[in-house]
């Protein structure tokens, strides 16, 4: 006897919605409207209240942005989720939800560079504070845990230095401090790795990446794993305390399971307001529907693409945790059975000359500062997007000049190679480029 | 909201008021495994609209201290020491599933502290599937997942919760979760599978009664909640369509609108 609940491929095409209330409209419809009506005063106090469950406001909730909603937190195994503008304000939104001015957050250093940006200047203004610990370094986590900290933050797979957090030991560090763990799974998406299975509390996403795979549209996502008991101790108040913005509620002891998501959207969509368009919720809906089948590709060019390169004579080093010589090899082939994801850095022999030559002689790879396209991507960080750093804050980002960043996309694999080919030629000999 | 019931400590939610004895009291009772979180969609509103509201913990679940409580007769008694407990004379109680036994029982039991009574998917008795009544005992989490399956219609299975975001499987599997899958959901199954006396309680039932049930609810079939409702005297059948047995949250307006009505003409708050 086994439940017949639906599996994740079918979640992914038909998760969140249900035809038969919208006219029969087989595709997901876009509903264009700002409002909504009431059906009169008292269902409109008693929406307002949150007395009801219903929307009021496209600021605040919108039917096409609830199936996008209700499809990711099928996906990821989460009891709720909130979808935002972008992956960045699904993560602002997260830690303003939990924390007040004066609270400490324990964070991965090896995050995408906007999240390290939010953590190192923009949240200290807000009376917000961050302490940064290397990926590998366990011990720190636990050492980095102040009286005042809130949450531990972190992506399972490091950028652009593709190290690893330690999720199962971290979150027993996070248990015992009786914090939650919010993971930022965007380059992992459901397909890869479950978080919250394995003990996070919050995932967020930037579904502008793997999600959506087709790179036309911004968005982002936090998804609630209704596990975490905020009452247990007074650490929480702005999920316990009674929340003079909605009548005293106390948004824990109301909506237990989900008191995360409604805290957010009743009062962090409410007053910052940074909530996805319809249009882009059904954009990203579009790509979520073939999840599965584009990250299988992802994952098989990806170990393809690791083999030619480490082949390759042109090629210094390679980082992906799918190598043996990979210090995160175990740990990655545990909870990432299905794949390490897409994500490659390598080393080009001539350093930075041979970086900006190989990256200005590919021709399909695009060259960008996206990843997760379904098209494959690449960047040359010392050139572009790490390009006013010197050498010794290049190695504190573990950075280094040859480094070349490459999104593997699902195109045919000889075609990319093939691509690289012209890169790696024109990188061997930099200076006849250069001078042409 | 704490207090003590039989020394005890209970914790019970009252919809973002204060409790007030002064105002007609109405007590939710939840369902096997769950808690006073799913009644969120219905307590609040009354709560705000001249009621007081206990949606109860039963004991060994939510926040109330254990352990809980082995036949739905002890459950029913104890609704009653809640009511005196929190020194008020009398209640209306709503029920849902496993609830709605407490609620029948509670009432045949102590009439007199009963003016009306709200069932949601209520039938006259429980049986368990024998495999999921082990896999409960046992603890076993698969048990959950079996629950929520068969608890949920369309709604649950493909989505459109009425609150935007919220999921409605996974929603009410974590509250079965977070509680104890062994010393809560298995206890209240082997209650319900031992629990013989409901269409006897249901006769003894004076005051007015409505059965709420969806269509597509496959823990207790219409059939069920209507051969239930004509063991009560004074009782009304309302069925709602598309709706399978969690009624209180996959059709939270429609169960909340026909609930308003009858709890307001049998149990008016001034
Ligand atoms: C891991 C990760 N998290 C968050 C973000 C930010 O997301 P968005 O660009 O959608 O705001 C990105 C964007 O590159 C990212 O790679």
């Amino acid at each position: 006897m086994d439940p017949k609940t639906y599996k994740f491929d079918t979640i992914s095409l038909h998760g969140g919605y249900m035809p038969s209330k919208n006219a029969g409209s087989r595709q997901v419809p876009i509903y264009q409207t700002t409002s909504y009506l009431f059906d009169d005063v008292d269902h409109a106090a008693a929406l307002f209240n949150l007395e009801q469950g219903g929307h009021i406001y496209s600021r605040i909730s919108n039917p096409t942005v609830q199936v996008l909603e209700e499809r990711v937190a099928a996906l990821e195994g989460g009891t709720a989720a909130l979808a935002t503008a972008s992956g960045m304000s699904a993560i602002f939104l997260a830690i303003m939800t939990l924390c007040n001015t004066g609270d400490h957050v324990v964070v991965s250093s090896q995050l995408y560079g906007g999240t390290v940006n939010l953590f190192r200047l923009t949240l200290p203004k807000f009376g917000i504070k961050a302490t940064f610990v290397k990926p590998r370094d366990t011990e720190g986590f636990k050492k980095a845990i102040q009286e005042n900290t809130k949450c531990i933050f972190g992506e399972l797979v490091g950028n652009p230095g593709n190290e690893l957090m330690n999720m199962p030991e971290i979150v027993k560090i996070a248990n015992e401090a009786g914090i939650p763990v919010i993971i930022d799974s965007t380059y992992q998406t459901p397909y890869l790795f479950k978080p919250l299975e394995h003990g996070a509390d919050i995932v967020v996403h930037s579904l502008t990446k793997w999600m959506a795979g087709h790179g036309s549209s911004m968005a982002g996502i936090l998804v609630e794993g209704g596990k975490f008991d905020w009452l247990k101790t007074d650490k929480f108040p702005t999920m316990t305390e009674p929340y003079e913005g909605y009548h005293g509620l106390s948004f824990a002891e109301e909506f237990g399971p989900v008191a995360f998501t409604m805290k957010a959207r009743a009062e962090g969509m409410r007053d910052m307001g940074p909530c996805l368009s319809p249009q882009n919720a059904w954009n990203v809906l579009q790509g979520i529907e073939t999840l599965s089948v584009r990250m299988e590709k992802h994952c098989s060019n990806a170990l393809k693409m690791v083999e030619y390169l480490s082949n390759h004579k042109s090629v210094a080093w390679v980082s992906h945790a799918s190598l043996k010589d990979n210090p995160d090899y175990e740990l990655a082939k545990t909870l990432l059975p299905k794949g390490t994801g897409s994500m490659i850095a390598f080393g080009i022999k001539g350093g930075k000359e041979a970086g900006a030559a190989f990256i200005d002689n590919v021709k399909l790879a695009s060259h960008l500062a996206n990843v997760g396209d379904t098209r494959t991507l690449v960047i040359h960080p010392a050139s572009a997007t790490h390009s006013q750093m010197d050498e010794a804050t290049l190695k504190l980002a573990n950075m280094s000049h040859d480094m070349i960043r490459l999104s593997v996309g699902i195109e045919d694999i000889d075609d990319i190679i093939n691509d690289f080919e012209d890169g790696f030629r024109a990188a061997e000999k930099p200076r006849l480029v250069a001078n042409k | 909201m704490k207090f003590t019931v039989n020394k005890k400590e209970v914790f019970a939610s009252t919809g973002g008021r204060p409790f007030d004895k002064k105002k007609p009291l109405i007590i939710f009772i939840h369902g096997s495994g769950l808690s006073h979180i799913t009644w969120v969609l219905q307590t609040r509103y009354f709560a705000f609209h001249g009621y007081s509201v206990l949606a109860i913990d039963l004991p060994g679940h939510g926040y109330s201290e254990g352990p809980a409580l082995e036949s739905i007769e002890e459950q029913g008694k104890w609704i009653a020491d809640v009511i005196d407990s929190v020194g008020v004379k009398e209640a209306s109680l709503v029920g849902h599933s496993q609830g709605c036994l407490v609620v029948m029982e509670c009432a045949s039991q102590f009439p007199d502290k009963i003016r009306s009574i709200g069932l949601m998917g209520g039938a006259g008795a429980i049986p368990m599937n024998p495999e999921l009544l082990e896999l409960a005992e046992k603890g076993d989490p698969k048990a959950v997942d079996l629950m929520m399956d068969w608890a949920h219609g369309p709604a649950g299975h493909f989505g459109g919760h009425p609150v935007p975001g919220l999921h409605h499987i996974n929603l009410g599997g974590s509250i079965v979760i977070n509680g104890s899958v062994k010393n809560a959901l298995g206890v209240d199954f082997r209650a319900c599978d031992n629990y013989k006396n409901g269409f006897e309680a249901a006769k003894k039932i004076k005051c007015p009664a409505i059965n709420i049930l969806g269509d597509r609810d496959r823990m207790c079939p219409v059939k069920e909640g209507k051969k239930l409702a004509d063991n009560i005297k004074d009782s009304e059948v309302e069925v709602i369509e598309n709706c399978g047995h969690m009624i209180l949250l996959e059709e939270a307006g429609k169960s909340l609108a026909i609930l308003k009505k009858f709890i307001r003409n049998n149990h008016p708050a001034e």
